[in-house]
C-alpha cells in the first residue's frame, strides 16, 4: 500500500463518520466568522432552538464591510455611514454576545480580515480543520491545516454540530522546483500556476503546493499562495509543515504552550506527505520560469507576465476561450492596446486577505520609497490586514514612506477587494490590486481589475502603468 | 428544506463560461441578513443597465435588453442551461439563493465549481452536470422552440429534453435523499451525537491543545 497524503492524512485524523457514499462527517477544529455570511447562520439555530456545540472553537471578526478611513473608524461601529452595512456588524456583534463566541470587534486591535487574523493569534494550527463562510479560507492551508470556505447553511452546521458532511477530494500535487528570482513573490507564484492549469483545473482537487521554490517562502508567502487555491478552483491548498511553520506559530496568543507545544511540535512533524504518497495529478513549473505576473482580463486565469503581450481573442482555437477573451477585452477597455504598460492606471489597492500582511507591506514600502506616486493616478491606497499588522508597520515606519511617496494609509479591512464598503473602483477605471479577483463588477461597477504582487503595485503606483518591478527598481 | 422530485419547466439558456458567483449576485446585495429577496438583484450587472443598490425598487431600471432573461420568450424560466465552471469564485450562499427566489430550481452545465455545487443542495436547487455535448444538445433544442420545456426527474436521475431525449445524470446518494425528503442536514447529523463526542473524546486524548478555552 502507497503512503499517506498530507491531504490524506488531515482527513483520517477528522473522521467522524464514514458512509457507504463516500459522504463522511468531518470534525472541524475551528470556525472563523464574519459579518457577512453569518448572520442567516445564527438566525437559523435561533429558530431550531439549537446552541453552537462548542463555542471554544469559534472566532469572530467584521471585515467585508468595515470602513478604512480613520474618521469613520474612530467611534466604532458607530461611524459606519451606511445604515445596511452598519446593521450588519452590529448583528455579529450581537450574535457573538448572545451565543458566547469570541470576537474581535471594530474597537479592538486584532480586530482584522478572517484569514489574517486567524493565523496572526495563533488560533489557525497545523494539523487542524479550518472552516469559515468565506472561499479564501483556503489561506490556512500554509500551515498544513485541512482549511475551506463553506457556505452560510454549512456554517450553522458547523455551529450546531462541529461537524460537516464532505466527499474526499482527490489529491494533486503542484511543484515548483528551483529558485524564484529576485522581486518574484508568492503572488507571481500563485498567478502562475493558476496560468498554467486554469480557474477549474483544481476544481475536485485538494492541490499541495511543494518543491523548493514553496519551501522558499515565509508563511506569508505561503499563505499568499494557498490563499488563491480557489481561484484556480481547489477549495482546498495545503502546504507541508516545517520549520518555518513552527517557528511562526511559536508563542503567538493562541498556540499552545508548555508541555502542549512539545506534545504538539512532535505531532506536527507528520504533517507532510509520506514520500510514497500517490497524487492522482501532479504538475510541476520551474521557478526561473516565473516573471512577474499581471492579469489583463476578467478572470485569474487571464494572466501574463509582464514582458508578454496582451493575448486576442482571434488568436484562440477553442471557441469558448475565443467568445471569453472577446467578452474580457470589450470589459476591460483593451481596444488598441498591445502590452500591459499600454494601459493607463486610475487607482491602485495594496491589502485584501491575500497580500496585506507585514511582509507585503515592507515589500510595497521599499519600492515607493523616496518615490511619489504618478500624478495621473485618481488614488492609491494601503489598507493593513489587521489592528496588529497595522501597529507593527506604524513601528517600522512604513506609513510614512506610503504617506511620504502619496498613498493614503487605511485602518485595516477587506476594502478594496469586494468594495463591500466605501471604498471602490469608479466605471472604466483601471486598478493595480494585490487583491485575488479580477472578475467583472467585482471592485465597482463597471470596474477594471487587474491582479498582481504588492511590488508590482507599489511600482505600478510611482510609475502610473505596469512596469517590471526588477527593472523599475534599478532606476 | 422545499423537496426536490421531478421538475417540469421553461428552459433558459446562459450561454457564457465561467459564471462566477459576483456575476450571480454582486456584493452589494449581500449586506442583506435575511435568505430571501435576492431574486430581484440575480445577474444584475447582467440584467440591468444601471448599478443596482439594495433596497431599490427594479421595476424602473433600465435592462439589458439581449441578456436572455429579460426576452419574453424566457419569462417564468425555471431551469437554468449554463456553461462550464458555474458558479465559481466566492462562497457566498446568497448565489443559490439568488437563483432560487427568482424561481429556478434546476441548473444544467457540463461543471460546477464546488462550494457553489454543495451550497445549492441545501437550498432545494438541483445542480446537474451533463456532458458538454448534451448540453450543447439542449442549447440548440431550447433556442429551436419558444416555450419548450426540460423535465428533471431526481428519481430516475434524468433530464428530458423538448424533444424527449433522455439524458442521465449522477448525484451522491446522500444528497439526493435529503434533497427528495426536504431534510434538514443538521438534524440529522445530530442523530450522531454519539459518534462525534466519541470522536472529541479520544481527539481530547490526542491532541489536547485543540480543546482549550478561549478566554475574550
Amino acid at each position: 500500500m502507497s503512503g499517506k497524503t498530507l491531504y490524506d492524512k488531515l482527513w483520517d485524523s477528522h473522521l467522524v463518520q464514514q458512509r457507504d457514499d463516500g459522504s463522511a462527517l468531518i470534525y472541524i477544529d475551528l470556525q472563523l466568522l464574519h459579518e457577512v455570511t453569518s448572520p442567516q447562520a445564527f438566525e437559523g439555530l435561533r429558530l431550531a432552538g439549537r446552541k453552537p456545540w462548542r463555542v471554544s472553537s469559534s472566532l469572530a471578526t467584521p471585515d467585508h464591510n468595515v470602513p478604512t478611513t480613520k474618521k469613520e473608524r474612530i467611534s466604532g461601529v458607530d461611524g459606519i455611514a451606511d445604515p445596511v452595512s452598519k446593521i450588519q456588524v452590529t448583528t455579529l456583534d450581537d450574535n457573538c454576545n448572545e451565543f458566547g463566541i469570541t470576537e474581535f470587534n471594530m474597537k479592538d486591535i486584532r480586530q482584522g480580515i478572517v484569514h489574517v487574523v486567524g493565523p496572526e493569534q495563533g488560533a489557525t494550527l497545523p494539523g487542524m480543520t479550518v472552516v469559515c463562510g468565506d472561499s479564501h479560507t483556503s489561506t490556512h492551508g500554509a500551515f498544513g491545516a485541512l482549511a475551506h470556505g463553506i457556505g452560510t447553511s454549512e456554517v450553522e452546521h458547523v455551529l450546531a454540530t462541529q461537524c460537516l458532511v464532505q466527499k474526499k477530494s482527490r489529491n494533486m500535487l503542484v511543484r515548483v522546483d528551483g529558485e524564484l528570482s529576485l522581486w518574484v513573490s508568492a503572488k507571481d507564484v500563485v498567478l502562475a500556476i493558476i496560468g498554467a492549469i486554469g480557474t477549474a483545473g483544481g476544481t475536485g482537487y485538494a492541490i499541495e503546493f511543494g518543491g523548493t521554490g514553496i519551501q522558499s517562502l515565509s508563511m506569508e508567502g505561503r499563505m499568499t499562495v494557498c490563499n488563491m487555491a480557489i481561484e484556480a478552483g481547489a477549495r482546498v491548498g495545503l502546504i507541508a509543515v516545517d520549520a518555518t511553520t513552527i517557528e511562526y506559530v511559536k508563542g503567538r496568543p493562541y498556540a499552545p504552550k508548555g508541555e502542549h507545544w512539545k506534545m504538539a511540535v512532535e505531532a506536527w512533524k507528520d504533517l507532510v506527505s509520506d514520500k510514497d504518497a500517490q497524487f492522482d495529478e501532479v504538475v510541476v513549473i520551474k521557478a526561473e520560469d516565473i516573471k512577474p505576473q499581471v492579469t489583463w482580463g476578467t478572470s485569474p486565469e487571464m494572466v501574463i507576465a509582464i514582458d508578454e503581450p496582451i493575448p486576442r481573442a482571434e488568436d484562440q482555437k477553442d471557441p469558448v476561450k475565443k467568445e471569453g477573451y472577446a467578452r474580457a477585452w470589450k470589459y476591460m477597455g483593451l481596444e488598441g492596446k498591445s502590452m500591459l504598460s499600454d494601459i493607463v492606471l486610475d487607482r491602485v489597492f495594496i491589502g485584501s486577505c491575500t497580500n496585506s500582511r507585514i511582509e507585503d507591506l515592507r515589500i510595497a514600502a521599499q519600492v515607493v520609497k523616496g518615490r511619489k506616486v504618478a500624478s495621473t493616478l485618481k488614488q492609491a491606497i494601503v489598507v493593513p490586514g489587521s489592528g496588529l499588522v497595522k501597529a507593527q508597520a506604524e513601528k517600522e515606519g512604513l506609513h510614512e514612506i506610503f504617506e511620504a511617496a502619496g498613498l493614503e494609509w487605511r485602518e485595516p479591512g477587506c476594502s478594496m477587494c469586494l468594495a463591500m464598503n466605501a471604498d471602490k473602483l469608479g466605471s472604466g477605471e483601471h486598478c493595480a490590486s494585490t487583491s485575488n479577483r479580477n472578475f467583472e463588477g467585482r471592485q465597482g461597477f463597471g470596474g477594471r481589475t487587474h491582479l498582481v504582487s504588492p511590488a508590482m503595485a507599489a511600482a505600478a503606483a510611482i510609475a502610473g502603468h505596469f512596469v517590471d518591478v526588477n527593472e523599475f527598481v534599478k532606476h | 428544506m422545499r423537496p426536490f422530485t421531478k421538475h417540469t419547466g421553461l428552459a433558459a439558456p446562459l450561454d457564457l463560461a465561467n459564471v462566477d458567483t459576483d456575476m450571480i449576485i454582486p456584493k452589494q446585495f449581500l449586506k442583506s441578513i435575511k435568505r430571501t429577496g435576492f431574486g430581484k438583484n440575480l445577474f444584475d450587472e447582467l440584467r440591468y443597465e444601471d448599478e443596482g443598490q439594495p433596497d431599490q425598487e427594479c421595476d424602473g431600471r433600465p435592462i439589458r435588453k439581449d441578456f436572455v432573461l429579460n426576452q419574453d420568450r424566457y419569462k417564468g424560466a425555471s431551469v437554468l442551461l449554463a456553461r462550464q465552471n458555474f458558479g465559481c469564485g466566492s462562497s457566498r450562499e446568497h448565489a443559490p439563493w439568488a437563483l432560487d427566489d427568482y424561481g429556478f430550481r434546476a441548473i444544467i452545465a457540463p461543471s460546477f465549481a464546488d462550494i457553489f455545487y454543495n451550497n445549492c443542495f441545501k437550498n432545494g436547487l438541483l445542480p446537474i452536470v451533463l456532458q458538454a455535448e448534451e448540453v450543447d444538445q439542449l442549447f440548440a433544442e431550447v433556442a429551436l422552440r419558444e416555450g419548450a420545456q426540460v423535465i428533471v426527474d431526481l428519481e430516475k436521475q434524468t433530464v428530458t429534453s423538448p424533444s424527449g431525449a433522455t439524458f442521465e445524470f449522477n448525484v451522491d446518494n446522500f444528497r439526493k435523499h435529503c434533497l427528495l425528503n426536504g431534510l434538514d442536514d443538521i438534524g440529522l447529523t445530530l442523530q450522531q451525537d454519539s459518534a462525534i463526542r466519541r470522536y472529541e473524546e479520544k481527539r481530547m486524548n490526542d491532541a489536547p491543545w485543540l480543546f482549550l478555552p478561549r478566554g475574550q
